[in-house]
């Protein structure tokens, strides 16, 4: 192998990869505040007492979960507006992350409340609080501490998906990286440095959530 | 959207060949990574768990590395670096390649946290009644640890299959290329993506309907 690295194409790049890398977390955030609402409503479907509400949740979760997110992707970009409905790259990909996320987030959800012990829900009652109260206050609380490690995995994987806008043009890191490809062929550099990029963030990310957990942890 | 169901029926039958091998090819790329990424992530979990810091260091690096970059990335990077690097790979090979390396940090996560699950003092009892390492291993730590693996397991064969779409970019012609390409000949966007989308979800559905018998089946009764 007769290959001599050099980095010099992609250091002058770097900060298109660094304003992709920006679009990237964008994406992601966006996404995952719309997909913890949709998570929290279906992750409290889940577990309703009506079984008409736990059906439609979960067949919502279902069907998305067993469904590529390049499918949806592409479904959402080109199908939809089919039926009238056009979206920008950044919205049409907000939108698909969003229903995706919030399938998976709705498990975690899930989960979280089967651990939150039934006691709690009863003293509420006992002190004359409505069902939306205890949920509000006690429930939920309780429940968002138990979650956090499976909330901050769930999150990272969804910031990698972000990577698949770039199959519909939104110049995120994945987006530009491959751009870089094409001008300057340095192709072992650039990947190299875009996946340190996405190891980085993922490191940060997985560091912030630790931080946090410790943070709200039950002091013993 | 301006054509009937008997157009979309007849499009499909003109292309059932092409759609058909692209569940082909979707299914064999899929398979293929698991079975290569199972071998690879067996190794990495057992270097994980009971490595030396030289063999046991390297592999976290290599599992943190790769669960850390996108699968897309995966893919892309072992099509074009691969190449450059003077290994001629079809994009089909690239990609098993790419989803293999995926499956295995998953497969080495999963066997690590299964192995670690098992008590300390059942190594200790096996050693103290003299059997080796393989041997414990083989009879005492592999029996329990597949108890776990298995049901976590199907799941990550299910993400293999939603993984594979992504060789579609590369020009694999897996069935959402195959798709794609029908597409692109009769514009009919919603009726094929949801058809694609139909059958992924009917593939995976299978798995997870499989993978709950096996979490039944394994499941340790208390």
């Amino acid at each position: 192998m007769d290959y001599a690295l050099n980095f010099a194409a992609v250091w002058r790049s770097f900060d298109k990869l660094l304003q992709g890398l920006g679009l990237s977390l964008l994406l992601a955030v966006g996404a995952i505040a719309i997909g913890v609402a949709i998570g929290l409503v279906l992750g409290f479907a889940l577990v309703s007492r009506h079984a008409a509400a736990r059906r439609l949740a979960r067949s919502y979760v279902t069907v998305i979960r067993n469904t590529p997110i390049l499918v949806l992707v592409l479904f959402v970009y080109f199908a939809l507006p089919d039926l009238g409905l056009q979206l920008e790259g950044v919205e049409s990909f907000v939108l698909t992350l969003a229903v995706y996320s919030g399938a998976y987030l709705a498990e975690v959800f899930r989960a979280g409340l089967l651990s939150v012990p039934k006691g709690v829900r009863e003293a509420g009652q006992a002190i004359g609080l409505t069902r939306w109260q205890i949920n509000a206050s006690i429930v939920g609380p309780l429940m968002l501490r138990n979650v956090l490690p499976s909330l901050g995995s769930t999150i990272i994987s969804l910031f990698k998906d972000t990577s698949l806008a770039a199959v519909i043009a939104v110049p995120e890191l994945t987006f530009e990286a491959r751009k870089i490809n094409i001008e300057s062929f340095r192709v072992v550099e650039t990947w190299i440095v875009a996946s340190l990029l996405y190891v980085g963030t993922c490191t940060v990310l997985a560091a912030l959530f630790r931080h946090v957990e410790r943070r709200l942890a039950v002091p013993r | 959207m301006d054509f009937s169901f008997a157009q979309f029926l007849h499009e499909l039958w003109i292309a059932r060949v092409p759609l058909l091998q692209g569940v082909g090819i979707t299914i064999a790329s899929a398979a293929l990574a698991i079975v290569a990424g199972t071998v690879l992530g067996v190794f990495v979990g057992l270097a994980l768990t009971y490595g030396a810091a030289p063999l046991r260091l390297p592999m976290r690096g290599y599992t943190d590395f790769i669960r850390g970059t996108p699968v897309l990335v995966l893919v892309l990077a072992s099509y074009y670096i691969l190449g450059t690097a003077g290994i001629q790979l079809g994009p089909f090979q690239a990609g098993v390649l790419a989803l293999a390396v995926f499956c295995s940090s998953h497969v080495g996560e999963i066997v690590r946290g299964a192995l670690q699950a098992i008590h300390k003092g059942q190594i200790e009892a096996a050693k103290a009644i003299g059997l080796t390492f393989s041997q414990t291993f083989v009879s005492v730590l592999m029996p329990q640890a597949i108890r776990q693996i298995l049901p976590t397991w199907v799941n990550t064969a299910a993400e293999m299959v939603k993984a594979s779409t992504l060789l579609s970019i590369i020009g694999v012609g897996d069935l959402l290329l195959a798709s794609q390409e029908v597409i692109s000949r009769t514009f009919m966007n919603m009726p094929f993506y949801l058809f694609a989308g139909f059958l992924y979800f009917a593939i995976n559905f299978g798995i997870e309907r499989f993978g709950r018998f096996v979490e039944r089946k394994t499941h340790i009764p208390s």
